[in-house]
């Protein structure tokens, strides 16, 4: 990369990335691109029912030494996960399924081959005897009186229940005047990140060590869980994790396939490997979403929202995955319920329901596009029970910028910003009065326009407090960064963290770039190779930019100063006369440029002053003071038009108005919401993996999968309010999962606001074609029927 | 999802391929761009000794505009047509239908011959080719046999072809100045196959054809709504739509029906509201 010319102010730099170059030609490496002579490929074989009783796995005759099962492997620990809670239950989940299946997908055996095709060849060969029982797909009959009951020893099948109350619920509930009650459902979805899930290991006999190639978004992470799974110390474990084409949560767990892998390799000798495919990645890897919600809203007439009672129900999956299992789906949905607006009292029954299902993970949002949208969807609900503009419904009830701090009802503290003021941006971007005038008027091809606004909340790099609150037996609290200026003065940032798309490559250089005065360019960030860098918890939680932005500053800022010392001796002068400037250190009467420090300290020691120790290089880690994490926000206005007849939804408009505090880099900033809102388009719109009453998966390919693809994007316009972080470094706030928050709320206030007129309940996702042309036939057969009864004399 | 392994010829000429395709039988599968054969052996839900590639054959490449039609061979991509790099019998309606079907990607490798062959009843060019009235050129170790697109699509990935045929190509009457169309197509997103498809043909003579597809059976003609369409009566052509898609789709649920009276009368409601072409 050559060299840019501008060398000041890097924070807030519209750099281009500088992990675009190599995406762009194709030129980088992902696990699958990575190649080891003799190495096999595994084809496992997957349960097609989705309960029942493993009585045998036969392999077939002649092929024994290349099919392995749980049998092969008596040693191998379980790999289910949780919170450290006494009332959180859990089941063992065995990478090679044991005695019983319990999601359609589970691993039977592994098939291992010099190639896919030619290991798929024998997996079609192995038998699984496998006695069904009954399957449990609905989290709210799951847990009725007689429902069959999936895992030993479980009173019924929530992996746990739990309560989150505050305030005077009873007392609310007395003195409304309105009273509100509404059932809300997100359904199920895949992650599907571009590049699918992969793993490969292979004993390095040199090094002595088992070597990991993994698609994951933390490397060290997953040592600790390979070590805990596999019962290999963590120094006989490298993990590596090469480019990683998306991840978006679906890979920060330990999952089976990865445990396998890397069993059959220390078992064989031999280099192995398995790389999902998109059918595997459907129907076996981290789901996410799937909740349920039964809220009560108490209110004034005038709009004002009192209180919120409910139940919630996450449908978790068959397993618990670790480390940290659903349950924070549970309570994050909970507390997030309130979202931004004042209440008084929150009283939530929770339940994170066990199904035969493929296990829940987190995805971009984690629990929050559920609350968003249940509560989104009961304003604008309330709305039109009173009459009201939704708008203006969630003007009168937001936290106001003088209320800062807030802590919410649900427990959150909204450090700051202006919420109405991006309600109102917003609003004014789509123009409202517009759009009401052009419903008025009707459209001439028989769709009809409506416009739905969400506003919504980020928690972002929260730490130890909150992660110890929430019983999370791995505590991310903090991040690291060793910062090395090399002999001729380039520099190498090695963190803790995985830049999966984020462009952490570029936001991470520019802070160093920024506390050194180097040009980014002479820059470069390294992570993923837990024998590389120090200890870190990876990327995930929008934590990355505040926490290893955070690390790279503080240890920058140790290798600035070190700097500094060095070229007053060499100038000559004080410490306190100099100052670092364009990629030097300047002093009263001349400079010093960096290289050439760095020389002294690397290799020519002479030049030091007396009793430094050589080297330029320090270690940081990075923990914000308040660990109970930083709010972004943002409100969402989109316009469709929906075909009544068809049910399909086009959206014409899409605004958005944010705020994440400093902005590191603006372009990676928009890049980061244009994601998430696309992604947030295929919740609303078209993602879903419905199951049929015998557990059975009906999306497993993209054929019945749909994601948004660019022609389903409208243009985003976006505008940003800049409220910097106190207790940040540069006041900078997680932003990496908002865009995907908010959208299957406002997108659903929209399609119902266009189908108000005719009568149409919608309280589900995606809002697919079929379900939306069926609402509105629904309503056509409930006014003629009220119609008929009408005509008929009583 | 890779497939089981196969055998791979190429004949070089047409002639070889029937002879090869007469000899070894069920064992053998023509394949042309691949977009539907390859991902189906993939996931192991079909397989085959010996694939053959006809998609270089120059026979099936052909393509000729003579004077009442246009001859298109099987082997022309949905891309070229959707390009206009062949002759459009139809004032435009071709390139519009190839630019619905898929993503670019994939109309890339597609071929028309290849959507025919495999008569997906969710497939676009089978209703195109029997709203324009076209025929199927099909040869064999016997020869060449012509069928028209009524008679050649029986149910649902079955057609009139024998086994041992090829198509060869398509013969598609040029419609004369001042004809219309119109084409409508419900899916769930963008490069998805159709909910419902329908393309309305209304010729300068006054002659109008309506095709439904996308259904649970194989694309038909809607006899009723063509003569609703022909009359110029859109809400006769709901009304006649609403009768006979019921027929036409036996099997479907309430949604689809929707889609397909909805796709009908729009379609032939572009094709009444089009500027006449020439
Ligand atoms: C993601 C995706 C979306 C799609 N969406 C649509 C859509 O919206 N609408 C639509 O119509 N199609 C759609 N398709 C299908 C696509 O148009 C295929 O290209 C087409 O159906 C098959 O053409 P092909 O040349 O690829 O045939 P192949 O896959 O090579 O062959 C298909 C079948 O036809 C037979 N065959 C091929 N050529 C001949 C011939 N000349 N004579 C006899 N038999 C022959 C083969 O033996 C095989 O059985 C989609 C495909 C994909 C992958």
């Amino acid at each position: 990369m050559a060299a840019t010319t501008e060398t000041k102010g890097w924070i807030g730099a519209r750099l281009l990335r500088k992990e675009d170059a190599r995406h762009l030609l194709g030129a980088s490496t992902f696990t699958g691109d990575v190649r080891v002579p003799g190495l096999k490929d595994v084809a496992f074989v997957r349960s097609q029912f989705a309960h029942g009783l493993l009585n045998s796995v036969v392999k077939p005759d002649g092929l024994e030494t290349s099919v392995f099962s749980a049998a092969d492997f008596p040693d191998l620990k379980s790999i289910d996960g949780g919170p450290e809670l006494p009332s959180f239950r859990t089941a063992p989940y065995h990478a090679f399924a044991r005695e019983k299946v319990h999601f359609v997908g589970q691993i039977i055996a592994a098939c291992l081959a010099p190639t896919r095709g030619a290991a798929e060849d024998i997996a079609d060969q192995v038998y699984a005897d496998i006695e069904p029982r009954p399957a449990v797909v609905d989290m709210v009959e799951a847990l009725e009186p007689g429902a069959e009951i999936l895992h030993e020893g479980f009173p019924d099948n929530a992996f746990i229940h739990a309560t989150v109350s505050e305030g005077d619920i009873a007392a609310i509930a007395a003195r409304a005047e309105v009273e509100m009650r509404r059932s809300f459902r997100m359904n199920r979805q895949a992650t599907v990140s571009l590049e699918g899930r992969g793993v490969l290991a292979y004993w390095d006999h040199r090094l002595d060590e088992l070597v990991v190639y993994l698609s994951t978004q933390g490397a060290h992470m997953m040592r600790i869980g390979l070590s805990l799974a596999l019962g290999l110390p963590e120094h006989k474990l490298h993990v590596i994790a090469p480019d990683v084409g998306g991840g978006f949560g679906g890979k920060n767990r330990l999952m089976p396939e990865e445990v396998a892998v890397c069993a059959i390799a220390l078992k064989t000798g031999q280099p192995v490997r398995w790389i999902e495919d998109r059918r595997e990645h459907l129907i076996a890897s981290v789901h996410c979403r799937e909740h349920h919600y039964d809220l009560t809203l108490y209110a004034e007439k005038s709009g004002r929202i009192l209180g919120l009672k409910g139940e919630v129900h996450i449908d978790a999956g068959a397993y618990s995955l670790w480390p940290s299992g659903p349950f924070m789906e549970a309570s994050m949905a909970a507390r997030n319920l309130p979202g931004p607006y004042q209440m008084q009292a929150l009283h939530v029954e929770t339940h994170t329901v066990a199904t035969n299902k493929a296990p829940m993970g987190p995805y971009r949002g984690v629990a929050r596009p559920g609350a968003c949208y249940a509560i989104e969807r009961a304003v604008d609900e309330l709305a039109h029970k009173l009459g009201m503009e939704p708008a203006d419904v969630r003007r009168i009830n937001l936290v106001t910028p003088d209320q800062m701090p807030y802590r919410t009802i649900g427990g959150l503290r909204l450090d700051n910003g202006d919420y109405p003021r991006a309600l109102d941006m917003v609003r004014d971007m789509v123009d409202l009065p517009a759009i009401r005038r052009r419903q008025a008027e009707g459209e001439t091809d028989g769709r009809r326009i409506g416009v739905g606004f969400a506003v919504y909340t980020e928690q972002s790099g929260h730490g130890a407090a909150e992660w110890m609150k929430r019983k999370s037996r791995i505590v991310p609290g903090y991040e690291s960064c060793t910062a090395r200026v090399l002999p001729d003065g380039s520099m190498l940032l090695l963190v803790g963290i995985q830049n999966h798309g984020q462009g952490l490559e570029t936001s991470l250089a520019q802070i160093a770039a920024h506390e050194l005065t180097l040009d980014p360019a002479f820059i470069s960030v390294r992570y993923g190779d837990t024998a590389l860098t120090p200890f870190g918890f990876g990327t995930f939680a929008s934590r990355s930019t505040v926490f290893s932005g955070g690390a790279v500053a503080k240890a920058t800022r140790l290798v600035a100063e070190k700097a500094r010392r060095i070229g007053a001796h060499l100038m000559q002068t004080e410490y306190e006369e100099t100052r670092l400037e364009d990629g030097a250190v300047h002093g009263p009467s001349g400079k010093v440029p960096l290289a050439e420090i760095a020389r002294a300290a690397n290799v020519r020691q002479e030049f030091l002053p007396a009793g430094m120790s050589p080297l330029l290089e320090a270690t940081a880690t990075y923990e914000p003071e308040e660990s109970g994490g930083f709010f972004s926000y943002g409100a969402h206005a989109v316009v469709v038009a929906v075909d009544p007849e068809t049910g399909v939804t086009s959206l014409l408009d899409y605004a958005i108005a944010e705020d994440c505090g400093t902005m590191i880099n603006p372009l990676i900033v928009d890049g980061q919401i244009i994601g998430g809102v696309a992604q947030g388009i295929g919740t609303a719109l078209y993602e879903e993996i419905p199951y049929d009453p015998d557990g059975q998966p009906l999306a497993t390919t993209f054929g019945d999968y749909m994601v948004p693809c660019a022609p389903e994007l409208p243009k985003l316009r976006i505008a940003h309010l800049i409220t910097p972080a106190h207790g940040t470094e540069y006041g900078v706030k997680g932003m990496g999962e908002g865009g995907a928050i908010a959208p299957p709320a406002a997108i659903s206030n929209a399609v119902c606001d266009a189908l108000h007129g005719l009568g149409v309940i919608i309280r589900e996702t995606p809002l697919t074609p079929r379900r939306v042309s069926d609402a509105v036939a629904e309503a056509e057969e409930r006014r003629a029927a009220v119609s008929l009864k009408e005509e008929v004399p009583a | 999802m890779k497939p089981a392994a196969f055998e791979y010829a190429r004949p070089a000429d047409l002639a070889e391929a029937c002879a090869l395709l007469g000899e070894l039988g069920d064992a053998a599968m023509p394949v042309a761009g691949g977009q539907s054969l390859v991902p189906m052996m993939s996931l192991r839900l079909t397989g085959f000794e010996t694939l053959l590639d006809i998609s270089r054959l120059d026979a099936l490449k052909v393509v000729r505009d003579e004077e009442t039609h246009v001859f298109i061979g099987a082997a022309v991509t949905h891309a070229m047509i959707e390009d206009g790099k062949v002759p459009d019998p139809a004032f435009g309606l071709m390139a519009r239908v190839a630019s619905k079907i898929a993503y670019r990607a994939v109309r890339n490798m597609g071929t028309i011959g290849g959507s025919v062959g495999l008569a997906d009843p969710a497939s676009d060019w089978p209703c195109c080719l029997l709203a324009l009235g076209a025929e199927v050129v099909l040869a064999g170790a016997e020869g060449e046999r012509v069928l028209g697109a009524g008679g050649f699509f029986l149910g649902p990935y079955e057609t009139a072809r024998d086994p041992a045929e090829i198509i060869t190509g398509f013969r598609i009457p040029k419609l004369s100045a001042g004809a219309r169309w119109g084409t409508f197509k419900v899916a769930r997103k963008s490069g998805a196959f159709s909910d419902s498809l329908a393309i309305a043909v209304l010729t300068a003579e006054g002659e109008a054809r309506v095709a439904l597809t996308g259904t649970l059976d194989h694309a038909q003609l809607l006899p009723g709504a063509s003569a609703a369409l022909a009359a110029g009566d859109l809400a006769a052509v709901r009304e006649a739509a609403r009768a006979e898609v019921a027929q036409a789709d036996p099997d479907a649920d309430a949604y689809r029906l929707r889609c397909h009276v909805a796709t009908v009368t729009r379609a032939a409601e572009e094709a009444l509201t089009m500027e006449p072409r020439r």
